[in-house]
C-alpha cells in the first residue's frame, strides 16, 4: 500500500437541524483518483471543506501525510499541500490568468508584483502538467473548462499533492468532462491524489480508482469500479432500487403543435445563433434537441417561448403563426416552458412557493379577480403543486430559495404540468439535480407525452436525449444537422452530428 | 409572523436607539443635559396639542416622500427624484389653487391635490419612461430631473405665477383659495390623514394586486419577470410614475396644508428626506408612517429643545444621520447585539446598479 496523502477519521458535522456528516472516515492514496458520490445534500461538500479547513469538524480529525492534524483554516491546508477546486470558481472574471493563478502567492520584486516572473512560473506549470493555458487572457473570456484549469492550475502552483474538486464537471459539456477526467488521470501520474466529488455515475466508473458513496451524512458504501456497475452506485446512493432508464411505450403521434419554418434567431451580441431552422413536431411525441452546449440551443427555445425575439422565418404553434409573439402570448396558446436555468427565469428566490406557484399565471381566473390577488385559492393551488409532485418543504409559505435544486426544479415542473397544455419547451429538465428527482422528472414528461402534449427537450445529457426521445434532433453552429428517428440513432451517430460531421448523412 | 416582524422591526429600532445614544454624548459634550434635552424634544414634538399638529404637519410630506422612494425600491429602482418630483406638485397645486376661483371645496381641493400628484407622475414617469426605452439609469436621470424642476419651478413663481400683491419681491404665488387649502380636525391636519391612507393602500397594491406582484417580480428578478410574461419596462416606467405621483402629492399638501402657497425655496430638502424615511422603514410602505413620524416629531421639537436645554437644533440633522448610517450598515449593529444574519431582512437597493 503506498503512501496515504490525505485521510478522515470517523468525521462528523452537525449545522443546525442536520447531520451533515456521521463519523465519516475515508482515505486517500497518492497517484489515486478517490470519487466521493452521493446525491445533493448528502455530505459531500461538506466533508471536503472539512478536508480543506474550511469547517472544523465537531468530532473526529483530518490526518495530512500520516500526521493528525487541527486545520484552523484554507491557508492552513493549502501550506500543506491540500488544494481545492469548489463547486463555484473562486476566480476574478476581469483579471488574468496569471494574476488569478498568483493572487495571493505572488513573487514579488522590490515590493512590487513581479508580473514577469508569475508568467514564466505558470508556462512552465502549464508545460509541466499539459495543461495548456494562455497566461494573458481574460479569466471571464475564457469558456468555463478553461476557468477550471486556471483553478487547476491555482492549486498546483500553490505546490498541492492533493487535488480536491467537488463537482467539477456540473458546469462543463459532455466534450469538457471527457477531457477533464483525462487531465485527472494524467495528473495522479505525476504522483498527486485527487479528491472527485461527483453524482454522476458515468463519470465515477471511468476515472475513479476508490469510490466512497455518502448517503444522509454517512458512508454507506465503499467499492471500486471493477466491482460495482452503474445500477449497483445508484441504489447506494439512492437507498432503493432505481429506473435508471425510463422504459416507455411507443409514442402515438397526432397533428403537428409546433412547426418552424426557416427560423434564425440572433444572440445577445446580433451573430446569428440559429439559422433558417425549420422542424415539427407533433401531439404526443417527444422531440429531442441534442448538442454541445451554445450551438443554438438556448437561442431555439427563447424564440419559441418568446423570450426572444425572430430575425425572420416564421413559427406556428397550433393554427396560429408568430412571427413576433410576447412570452405571454405565447403561453395562453398552450405553451409551457421548463426553463434552462431556475435561478435565473423560473423562480424568484425571495418569494414564497405560493407566488412561485403562479408565477406566470398569477393574472388568471382562479388566481385573481379584478386586478387583486386571491391568497387563499393561490395556497390551495400551491399546496397541490406540492402535494403531487413531491416537493419536500415544511410549508408553502418559504421563499422557494430555501428548497434544494431538485425540489425547485420539481416546483416548476409542477407549475407548469398544472394546466392543459398542447406544448412543452423542457429545456435542461434535470440540470444538477438528484436521481431521485430525475427519474420523478422524466415519468412525468412520459406521462405529458402520453396525455397527447407536443414535448420539445433540449438538453446537453446525451442520456436524456437518448432515454426520452421519440425523434433526435441535432443542433451544430445555428444549423440543424439532421431529425433521426430514436430507434436508428445512437451514441455515435448524434456524436458525430454534435460535432458537425455529416459524412453519415451524405453516405446514407 | 411576529418573530418575523420581530426581526424586520429590530434593525430600525436598534438603529434609533443607537442614533439617540451617541445623539446624548455630542450633546454631553457640549455641557448640557441629555435628559433635559431629550425631554425638550419630546415636549416639543408631542407636549400639547399644538406641538402635535406641528408633528404631524412635518410628517405629513415625509410620509409621501418615503412612499415615493420606497415604492420605487419594490421595482428594483432608485428614486432620487422625490425632491424635483415634490416640487413640481407643490407648485402645480398651488397653480390650480389660487389659479380657479369660485368652486366649492370638494371640488376644488381634490381638484388642487390631483393637479399635484399627476405633475409628480409625469415628472417620475420621464424617468421610468427613458429607462424602460433607452436604459438611461434612474439615479442619473432623476438627480437631473431634480434641477430642471428647481429652476421650472423657479421661473413660474418668480414670473407668470408671481404673487402680485403689495410690494412682494419673493419668488412666491399668491395665497391659494380658501376653497383649496386643507383643513384639520382639531389636532389632526386632513394631510396626514390622507397619507396614512395612501400608506395603507400602496400595501395594498403591492401585497394585494396583480400590479404589486408585477412591481416586486420585475425588482427581484428581472428575468424571471420576463419569462412570467410580464413587460418589464411598462412596469418600471408605471412605477416610477407612481412614486412620482406619490411625491407630487406630498409636495401639493404642503402647498394647500402648510404653507398656503408654492414659495421657492421652502420646500428645499423635503424630498431628499424621502430616501431616509424609506430606508428607516425598509422600503415598507406601513413602516414609513412611523418613520415619517419619528423624524417629524423629532423636527418638530428641535426648537424647543434648543430654548430649554441649549443644544444647538443641528444636532437632529447629526442623530438624523446616525440613525440613517446605522439603518444602511446593520452589520456594525448586528455586530453589537450579536444578531445571526439573515438574508431575509436584508434589503436590496437600487437593485438596477450595475444592470442593463
Ligand atoms: N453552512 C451550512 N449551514 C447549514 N446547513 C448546511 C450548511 N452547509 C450544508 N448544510 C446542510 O448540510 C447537508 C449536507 O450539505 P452538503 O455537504 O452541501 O451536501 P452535498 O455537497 O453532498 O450536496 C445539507 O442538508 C445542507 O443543507
Ligand atoms: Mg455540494
Amino acid at each position: 500500500m503506498s503512501e496515504i496523502l490525505l485521510g478522515a477519521h470517523d468525521v462528523s458535522k452537525r449545522f443546525p437541524g442536520v447531520l451533515a456528516n456521521n463519523q465519516v472516515s475515508l482515505q486517500l492514496e497518492r497517484g489515486r483518483i478517490l470519487a466521493l458520490l452521493g446525491e445533493n445534500g448528502a455530505g459531500k461538500s461538506t466533508l471536503v471543506n472539512i478536508l480543506f479547513g474550511m469547517y472544523r469538524p465537531d468530532e473526529g480529525h483530518v490526518i495530512i501525510k500520516g500526521e493528525r492534524v487541527d486545520l484552523r483554516g484554507p491557508d492552513d491546508a493549502i501550506s500543506r499541500g491540500i488544494g481545492m477546486v469548489h463547486q463555484h470558481f473562486q476566480l476574478v472574471p476581469p483579471m488574468r490568468v496569471v494574476e488569478n493563478i498568483v493572487l495571493g502567492a505572488e513573487p514579488v520584486l522590490r515590493g512590487l508584483v513581479d508580473l514577469g516572473e508569475a508568467r514564466r512560473r505558470v508556462i512552465e506549470l502549464s508545460r509541466r502538467y499539459g495543461l495548456e493555458i494562455d497566461p494573458d487572457a481574460v479569466v471571464e473570456d475564457l469558456p468555463v473548462g478553461m476557468q477550471q484549469r486556471v483553478e487547476i492550475l491555482k492549486a498546483l502552483y500553490r505546490n498541492a499533492d492533493v487535488l480536491i474538486m467537488d463537482e467539477p464537471t456540473g458546469v462543463l459539456t459532455p466534450q469538457e468532462a471527457d477531457h477533464l477526467l483525462g487531465v485527472l488521470r494524467e495528473l495522479t501520474q505525476t504522483g498527486l491524489g485527487v479528491v472527485f466529488i461527483t453524482h454522476k455515475l458515468r463519470e465515477v466508473l471511468a476515472v475513479a480508482d476508490d469510490i466512497v458513496v455518502l448517503r444522509n451524512g454517512e458512508v454507506v458504501g465503499q467499492t471500486t469500479p471493477g466491482e460495482t456497475s452503474e445500477n449497483g452506485l445508484a441504489e447506494m446512493m439512492v437507498g432503493r432500487s432505481v429506473m435508471l432508464r425510463v422504459d416507455k411505450s411507443v409514442a402515438e403521434p397526432g397533428d403537428v403543435v409546433l412547426e418552424l419554418e426557416k427560423l434564425s434567431v440572433e444572440d445577445d451580441r446580433g451573430q446569428i445563433a440559429l439559422n433558417e431552422v425549420s422542424f415539427e413536431v407533433r401531439e404526443g411525441e417527444i422531440l429531442g434537441v441534442a448538442g454541445v452546449e451554445g450551438n443554438g440551443q438556448r437561442e431555439l427555445v427563447e424564440a419559441i417561448t418568446g423570450l426572444r425575439g425572430l430575425s425572420s422565418g416564421l413559427m406556428k404553434i397550433g393554427s396560429d403563426e408568430f412571427t413576433s409573439g410576447s412570452t405571454r402570448q405565447i403561453a395562453e396558446k398552450g405553451v409551457a416552458h421548463i426553463p434552462e436555468d431556475r435561478e435565473k427565469h423560473g423562480l424568484i428566490g425571495v418569494y414564497s412557493l405560493e407566488e412561485n406557484s403562479v408565477l406566470n399565471r398569477y393574472h388568471r381566473k382562479p388566481f385573481s379577480l379584478r386586478g387583486f390577488l386571491r391568497r387563499d385559492v393561490i395556497k390551495r393551488h400551491a399546496e397541490g403543486v406540492v402535494d403531487e409532485f413531491d416537493v419536500r418543504t415544511p410549508s408553502t409559505s418559504v421563499p422557494a430559495s430555501s428548497l434544494s435544486g431538485g425540489n425547485k426544479q420539481k416546483l416548476i415542473v409542477g407549475r407548469e404540468f398544472s394546466d392543459d397544455i398542447d406544448l412543452l419547451v423542457a429545456a435542461q429538465p434535470t440540470r444538477g439535480i438528484d436521481i431521485g428527482a430525475i427519474e420523478f422528472i422524466h415519468r412525468r414528461i412520459l406521462d405529458q407525452r402520453d396525455k397527447g402534449t407536443a414535448v420539445l427537450l433540449v438538453s446537453a445529457e446525451l442520456d436524456e436525449i437518448l432515454g426520452l426521445s421519440d425523434r433526435i434532433a441535432v443542433l451544430y453552429d445555428g444549423e440543424l444537422m439532421d431529425v433521426l428517428d430514436a430507434e436508428d440513432s445512437n451514441r455515435e451517430k448524434i456524436g458525430l452530428l454534435m460535432a458537425g460531421i455529416t459524412d453519415s448523412k451524405s453516405s446514407a | 409572523m411576529s418573530r418575523s416582524l420581530l426581526r424586520t422591526i429590530s434593525i430600525p429600532i436598534a438603529a434609533v436607539v443607537f442614533g439617540l445614544v451617541i445623539g446624548a454624548i455630542l450633546i454631553l459634550t457640549q455641557n448640557a443635559s441629555p435628559g433635559t434635552a431629550y425631554k425638550a424634544l419630546l415636549v416639543g414634538g408631542a407636549g400639547d396639542s399644538d406641538a402635535v399638529l406641528r408633528t404631524l404637519q412635518k410628517a405629513t410630506p415625509l410620509i409621501f416622500g418615503g412612499l415615493a422612494v420606497a415604492f420605487a425600491f419594490k421595482a428594483g429602482m432608485f428614486n432620487i427624484g422625490g425632491q424635483g418630483q415634490l416640487l413640481v406638485g407643490a407648485v402645480f397645486a398651488a397653480g390650480v389653487g389660487f389659479g380657479i376661483d369660485g368652486l366649492p371645496l370638494v371640488i376644488h381641493l381634490p381638484v388642487a391635490l390631483l393637479a399635484g400628484g399627476i405633475a409628480g407622475a409625469v415628472w417620475g414617469g420621464i424617468a421610468g419612461t427613458l429607462k424602460a426605452t433607452t436604459g438611461a439609469h434612474e439615479v442619473i436621470v432623476t438627480i437631473m430631473l431634480n434641477f430642471v424642476a428647481g429652476n421650472l419651478t423657479d421661473w413660474l413663481a418668480a414670473n407668470p405665477w408671481k404673487d402680485n400683491s403689495g410690494s412682494n419681491i419673493v419668488a412666491r404665488t399668491p395665497l391659494v383659495e380658501d376653497s383649496a387649502v386643507i383643513p384639520t380636525f382639531g389636532a389632526v391636519p386632513v394631510g396626514f390623514l390622507l397619507a396614512v391612507i395612501t400608506a395603507i393602500t400602496c400595501w395594498m397594491i403591492l401585497e394585494r394586486t396583480t400590479f404589486g406582484f408585477e412591481v416586486k417580480s420585475v425588482g427581484n428578478n428581472r428575468h424571471a419577470a420576463d419569462y412570467a410574461g410580464i413587460r418589464v419596462g411598462r412596469i418600471m416606467a408605471l412605477t416610477m410614475a407612481v412614486a412620482g405621483l406619490l411625491a407630487g402629492l406630498g409636495g401639493a399638501v404642503e402647498s394647500l396644508g402648510v404653507d398656503g402657497r408654492f414659495e421657492a425655496g421652502v420646500n428645499v430638502g423635503l424630498g431628499f428626506e424621502g430616501i431616509t424615511i424609506a430606508l428607516l422603514a425598509r422600503a415598507n410602505p406601513l413602516g414609513v408612517v412611523p418613520a415619517a413620524l419619528l423624524v417629524g416629531l423629532m423636527e418638530a421639537g428641535a426648537a424647543r429643545m434648543q430654548f430649554k436645554a441649549g443644544v444647538a437644533p443641528e444636532l437632529i440633522d447629526v442623530i438624523q444621520a446616525l440613525i440613517l448610517f446605522f439603518v444602511a450598515a446593520p452589520i456594525i449593529l448586528r455586530w453589537v447585539l450579536r444578531m445571526r444574519h439573515d438574508a431575509s431582512e436584508q434589503l436590496q437597493l437600487g437593485a438596477g446598479w450595475g444592470r442593463s
